[in-house]
């Protein structure tokens, strides 16, 4: 190991090594300890796990392949972590200009001029990320070992959430877009397989294959984006693509349209993956899925590849302002969209899915304003509190005994005191109380909204009302939950209990974090140096140089701070959130008979958000009906009425032919004799007459 | 390998006879013992397979010629000879069929139980005629191997086929003979026309891929061509007989004529009508990607809607031959060594599928898929290895199917974009039936446990599957072996093809429009 | 010397009134009768052209044509009596299982 540590760098394979070293073992362990014991002995055995796995007790003696998976699956993941934490800390040790360090570990596809191998690229960004995924993965996976302890299939399930790890650390660590696209897919399947883990609910494997379609979807621009850089770079190497940018721009190649499609398409498959509208009808359904799992891939880390794949290619971005303001405008607009669909749910989940579609939407509006550091940094405080508050939403629905439904929740405080607290800060750093993380990044957020090359003060507008909503509805979650008389079930009341420390442990830590995480990123307005941004640096300054070489250099305005506007602006985002935060108090603690009675006020308007603007209808109907119709068109009309038909209507032309004549054949010698003679003759005469 | 000089050298040959020995020898054998006879065809494709292993491991790919060669007069009369040889090419469709046989017969261990004897003849005789077409390089031989392959296949669906076998063997057999037909006439007009140019008759493929024919004559045969190998592939809209072929074939039928009859359909492409007639390609080629990406398209919207799980396989095969004639026609490296990879992915990956859906069937005895559900929970074993072949029919990285069709895409964007654009977008279709299928099957409560019978996957069947799934992984994990076989051959294929467009090109008057240069119209 | 004329003339005519009896008649056995003159109308057409052209080819194929008509006539009566027994009829309408 002495070696190890004077060059960690040559070990970066065990990042990905680890996790995949754990799906192997769990597999097996799955597959041969497992497997006979999920049989049903009858042969044919009835649901006897509906509803969530942590939902029915039933105390037996812990199989050791249990203790050994619940060892093995955390323990992997911590060890990638350390041999994260190390790569890390040797790359701040190297020059500013020097921190890019790639691994090639074998080559994969190549055929011609393409060759990809299978590298891995550690730089601060991707350092960033595999510190957010390991370190937070590790704390979910602690956590899932507890809130699965009832779950039968416990084997399978951590096999699954190793293979996420293993796929989500190669998207990141990854150095070219194909092995992106790798992990990219990888984590869709993880996702499709997580999402449907209680696979006998039917919504439960709907709402797997519905992610795993519309991420599709998404794929599809992320293939065509490769194709377009790969015909016109001639690599799909991360280095190489950004290294011949200038001379692709200079040699008339890489015109701003050019860059447009590129990265317009690329921004079709970040959608997909991080569920921006249009295509973010997945993840509010993908809740199916057990809370863990939404924690870690729904919220935490695979949502935000969209968001690391942007920043990734932010020197394609700036050269394409339109596309620019595209991803400004859709983030911005999801960020409020989503944010409203939150006020009404009651599904304490679905309001956090809403809240996770609404915060990558502020990402987005980062990086569409050519603030990626922002948006990267939101990335990772956002991983902080929203796995938090996922993990604390799993402790309340662990002591719910499975129970969703906030509304027959309430004064949980007392009950679960850890929960509380660390939820409770979890939903201050989102709201944006000054101080936790939250506050840092989104108001570096707002504030380059406003004030960069690409921002208007319209989409500070926007961003700072969905600011105030989200507070809004996550106070609301708050109240509903551990404030107020209880709602609860008798028999439910009885058994709520506080979860075990291997579920609090990983909310106490994940609460550290979410108010000291954005301590990384203080801005200099507020005296403090923004380690952060300083450190994503090299990775964004070519993006903003090829910009301007692009336009000729306006000017340099992206990086002048007007002081005292940020802090008015800053001032003015903190009491739009206390105002949201005052709404809900008073609407859900002092009257909280008003919410039903303004729901029954605007019985439409209600109706419409609660049904989320119909808009899963609305794809249903256009779209999803359009095309299975059309296709029982295609396969029963074209198909078998029209190719078929032609097919067999030769088949039955040549038969009524052989029909007709073959009543020649009468079978009286004389008429067989007659036509021999009527032969002989025709050729005896044609030889006379010729 | 040490394999004794002698032995190599007769190699190929000894591939295409082995098989018939072995039909010959069963011949012989008592016919009661149906055991025996499967233990005797599986041991023959055994072997087979072990002495195909020599000629990868011997075969030099850094040579674009033809290696293992053997060449004998057979009718000097007419030019005809027993010329065989194998390239990169070639190589990895011989590679696929010996390995898919001894695959293909072990499934049929509890399912084949009437006229054992005779079935496992006609697959034996099935194996001489699709080893001899790869191997083939003598226009005659390869046209005897070609039909050769037809009847044994008409007999296994005919005979140990569903209820319509009759229709379905009788359709099959017409659609692909009247493209047999059609290559005949070419055949020979080819061989006149070779006369009458060096005025020796010859039908070695060698000397008539020298010939420089006119670009009008060019045009029929390779429409001649190009119609037989449509059929047999089968491209839109000729299609159709192969959902009947499938439902109606046994579990081993459909997973040959999955793995490897349709496989002969582009290689026939590849090998015959694209480098004999590279004008006529060239101009033909936006009408054949076309056609190959309506394909993709329609045979993944329709098999979304079909409910019987063998049917819905055998539109997505329709989707994915698609892919690989897309490929083939993108007329660079990426797209052929895509198609090429596609063709033995398609083969391991759907051939893997029919064997999943005939181990439910032989339990159960419905492909219905409405009369399946929740079955995951009595068959685990089954479901991942199903859940796997899946996805890897749906081409997620990391799975064999991933990177033909990227490298596929990625050579057709070059020459088609608009094609390239339409046919991503039949990933997503995939995702959808496939995985909607695997929904209906696999996921859900457990509803017909009772009248299903099913039991997990036993022994026999997990060694048949395992050796798939190993494919499986390999090639997407690590396809560097695979692409370096087929590198050089590829690329002179590629280098010839485009310069004798060229070459062509620079004889006929610039600005020619095609129906100029075909049908004399012009303005 | 007149040509051979008159001699295909008459064969001519024997052939016709053969070929008429094939046809016409339903009767198995006369049609093997008109056959038999049909074979020896074109005999006498043998005969004659030989003998007007000098050359004995004509003869030779006369007697050959005998001989075979003498084994048709033979295979064919003993096919009628087959039948016969079989069917107890020589009509040839009835004789129709070949018919489509």
């Amino acid at each position: 190991m002495v070696s190890a540590l004077s060059n960690i760098h040559e070990y970066l394979w065990l990042i990905l090594a680890f996790p995949l070293a754990g799906v192997v073992l769990n597999g097996i362990i799955a597959l041969v300890a497992e497997r006979p014991l999920l049989l049903p002995a009858d042969g044919h055995g009835h649901d006897d796990h509906g509803g969530h796995g942590d939902a029915h007790g039933g105390h037996h003696e812990t199989p050791a392949y249990r203790k050994l998976v619940a060892f093995i699956a955390p323990g992997m993941i911590f060890a990638a972590f350390v041999v994260a934490v190390l790569s890390v800390l040797q790359l701040t040790r190297m020059p500013a200009e020097a921190r890019t360090v790639v691994q090639t570990l074998f080559p994969w596809i190549q055929a011609g001029g393409l060759s990809v191998s299978v590298a891995l690229q550690l730089d601060p960004l991707s350092s960033v990320m595999i510190l957010v995924v390991t370190g937070v993965g590790f704390l979910i996976h602690v956590y899932s070992v507890g809130y699965m302890s009832h779950e039968p299939a416990f084997a399978r399930f951590f096999f699954y959430l190793n293979l996420f790890m293993f796929s989500m650390l190669t998207l990141v660590l990854g150095s070219s877009y194909l092995l992106m696209f790798v992990g990219w897919e990888g984590v869709g399947l993880c996702s499709y397989l997580l999402i449907g883990f209680w696979y006998e609910k039917d919504s439960a494997s709907t709402a797997g294959k519905k992610a795993f379609v519309v991420n599709r979807v998404g794929d599809f621009g992320f293939l065509l984006a490769m194709f377009l850089v790969f015909w016109n770079f001639g690599t799909l190497n991360y280095t190489d693509v950004m290294a011949k940018i200038p001379s692709l721009q200079h040699s008339g190649i890489l015109t701003t349209g050019l860059a447009t499609a590129i990265t317009l398409l690329m921004f079709v498959g970040a959608t997909g993956k991080s569920a921006q509208i249009p295509l973010y009808v997945w993840l509010p359904d993908a809740m199916e899925g057990p809370t863990p799992v939404s924690a870690l891939i729904h919220a935490a880390t695979m949502v935000t590849a969209g968001v690391y794949m942007v920043a990734r290619s932010n020197a394609l971005f700036m050269l394409a302002p339109f596309t620019m303001g595209t991803v400004a405008v859709i983030g911005a607009a999801t960020a409020i969209f989503a944010a409203s669909m939150g006020i009404c749910q009651k599904d304490i989940k679905r309001v956090l899915a809403y809240s996770t579609v609404s915060q990558l939407g502020y990402m987005f509006l980062a990086c569409g304003v050519g603030a990626f550091g922002a948006g990267i940094f939101h990335l990772m405080t956002h991983a902080f509190f929203k796995a938090l508050l996922f993990l604390g939403s799993g402790s309340v629905i662990h002591a719910m005994s499975g129970e969703q439904d906030m509304m027959k929740m309430g004064s949980l405080r007392k009950h679960t005191p850890i929960t509380f607290w660390t939820m409770f800060i979890g939903t201050l750093a989102i709201a944006g109380i000054p101080g936790l993380a939250g506050f840092f990044s989104k108001d570096e957020i707002l504030w380059r909204a406003f004030s960069s090359d690409h921002g208007s003060p319209f989409l500070w507008a926007v961003a700072a009302v969905a600011a105030g909503t989200t507070a809004f509805y996550m106070f609301r979650l708050i109240f509903l939950t551990f404030f107020g008389a209880s709602r609860m079930d008798k028999e439910v009341e009885k058994h709520v209990h506080e979860s075990p420390f291997s579920m609090t442990i990983p909310l106490m830590v994940l609460a550290a974090l979410s108010i000291c995480g954005g301590w990384l990123g203080i801005p200099a307005a507020l005296g403090g140096s923004n380690y952060f941004e300083k450190w994503l640096e090299p990775i964004f300054e070519g993006g903003h140089k090829a910009a301007e070489a692009a336009t000729e250099a306006i000017g340099h305005g992206a990086m002048a701070h007007h002081d005292p506007m940020e802090f008015i602006l800053m001032g003015a985002s903190v009491a739009v959130a206390l105002f949201g935060i005052a709404i809900a108090y008073y609407l859900y603690m002092v009257r909280p008979e008003k919410p039903a009675k303004i729901a029954e006020g605007n019985p439409n308007l209600y109706r419409l958000v609660y049904n989320k603007y119909f808009v899963d209808e609305l794809y249903e109907w256009l779209i999803i009906r359009r095309i299975v119709d059309w296709s029982i068109w295609l396969w029963q009309m074209f198909d078998v009425q029209f190719i078929d038909a032609i097919v067999n209507g030769v088949a039955k032309t040549v038969r009524s032919a052989g029909d007709e004549t073959r009543k020649i054949q009468t079978g009286v010698v004389g008429n067989y004799a007659f036509s021999i003679l009527l032969g002989a003759v025709f050729i005896v005469g044609y030889l006379i007459w010729r | 390998m040490t394999a004794s000089p002698n032995l190599m050298s007769n190699i190929l040959t000894i591939l295409i006879f082995l098989p018939l020995a072995g039909a010959f020898v069963l011949f012989f054998l008592p016919k009661e013992n149906g055991r025996a006879i499967k233990h005797f065809t599986l041991l023959v494709t055994l072997v087979e397979f072990v002495l195909s292993v020599p000629v990868l491991l011997n075969f030099d790919g850094a040579t674009a010629a033809m290696q293992f060669t053997q060449k004998v007069p057979w009718i000097p009369q007419f030019g005809i000879g027993y010329n065989v040889g194998v390239d990169g090419i070639s190589l990895w469709l011989l590679m696929l069929t010996t390995f898919i046989m001894p695959i293909a017969i072990l499934s049929t261990y509890a399912a084949v139980e009437k006229h054992v004897k005779e079935f496992m003849i006609f697959m034996l005789l099935l194996e001489v005629g699709m080893v001899g077409v790869f191997l083939a390089i003598d226009l005659f031989l390869f046209y005897i191997f070609w039909e050769l392959v037809l009847i044994p296949m008409y007999f296994l669906i005919g005979v140990w086929g569903g209820e319509r076998r009759i229709y379905a063997a009788v359709k099959f057999f017409i659609y692909t003979f009247v493209g047999s037909v059609l290559m005949l006439v070419a055949i020979l007009a080819l061989y006149f026309y070779n006369y009458k140019v060096t005025g020796v008759y010859t039908t070695e493929l060698s000397a008539l891929y020298n010939l420089n024919i006119p670009v009008k004559m060019q045009f029929w045969m390779f429409l001649a061509f190009g119609l037989a190998f449509a059929f047999k592939v089968p491209m839109f809209p000729f299609h159709t007989w192969l959902p009947d072929a499938h439902v109606e074939a046994p579990t081993a039928g459909s997973v040959i004529l999955a793995a490897v009859l349709l496989k002969m359909g582009t290689y026939g492409f590849l090998r015959l009508a694209m480098p004999l007639f590279p004008v006529a390609t060239f101009d033909l080629m936006p009408f054949v990607t076309g056609l190959a990406v309506i394909g993709i398209i329609y045979g993944a919207l329709v098999a979304m809607v079909q409910k019987d799980i063998k049917k819905l396989v055998a539109y997505s095969s329709v989707s994915h031959l698609g892919f690989v004639m897309l490929g083939l026609f993108a007329l660079n490296l990426q797209g052929i060594e895509g198609g090429i990879l596609q063709m033995i992915n398609h083969g391991i990956s759907t051939g893997a599928l029919f064997l999943g859906v005939g181990i439910i069937y032989e339990r159960s005895h419905t492909r219905q898929i409405s009369d399946f559900g929740g079955i995951a929970k009595i068959v685990p074993l089954f479901t991942l290895t199903f859940m796997l072949v899946t996805f890897s029919s749906i081409g997620l990285p990391g799975l064999n199917g991933f990177v033909g069709e990227f490298l596929i895409m990625l050579g057709a964007f070059k020459t088609s974009p608009i094609a390239v654009v339409f046919a991503a977008s039949g990933v997503i279709f995939a995702a959808v039936y496939m995985l909607w299928m695997c929904q209906r099957v696999l996921f859900g409560k457990l509803t017909n446990a009772h009248k299903l019978h099913l039991t997990d996957m036993n022994f026999r069947e997990i060694a048949y599957m395992a050796p798939l799934v190993l494919f499986i992984f390999w090639i997407g994990v690590y396809p560097d072996p695979f692409l370096r076989k087929m590198d050089a051959t590829v690329n002179a294929y590629v280098q010839q093809i485009h310069a004798k467009h060229q070459s062509a090109l620079a004889a006929s008057p610039a600005g020619e429009t095609l129906l100029a240069r075909y049908f004399d119209v012009r303005k | 010397m007149m040509g051979p004329s008159a001699y295909l003339i008459l064969s001519g005519i024997l052939f016709a009134i053969g070929a008429i009896g094939v046809v016409a008649r339903k009767n198995a056995l006369i049609i093997l009768m008109s056959v038999e003159l049909m074979l020896n109308g074109v005999n006498v057409a043998f005969v004659a052209v030989g003998s007007y052209m000098g050359d004995p080819t004509g003869g030779i194929f006369a007697f050959m044509v005998m001989t075979v008509a003498a084994a048709e006539a033979a295979v064919g009566l003993s096919i009628l009596i087959a039948i016969y027994r079989l069917k107890e009829t020589i009509d040839i309408t009835e004789l129709s299982v070949l018919k489509w």
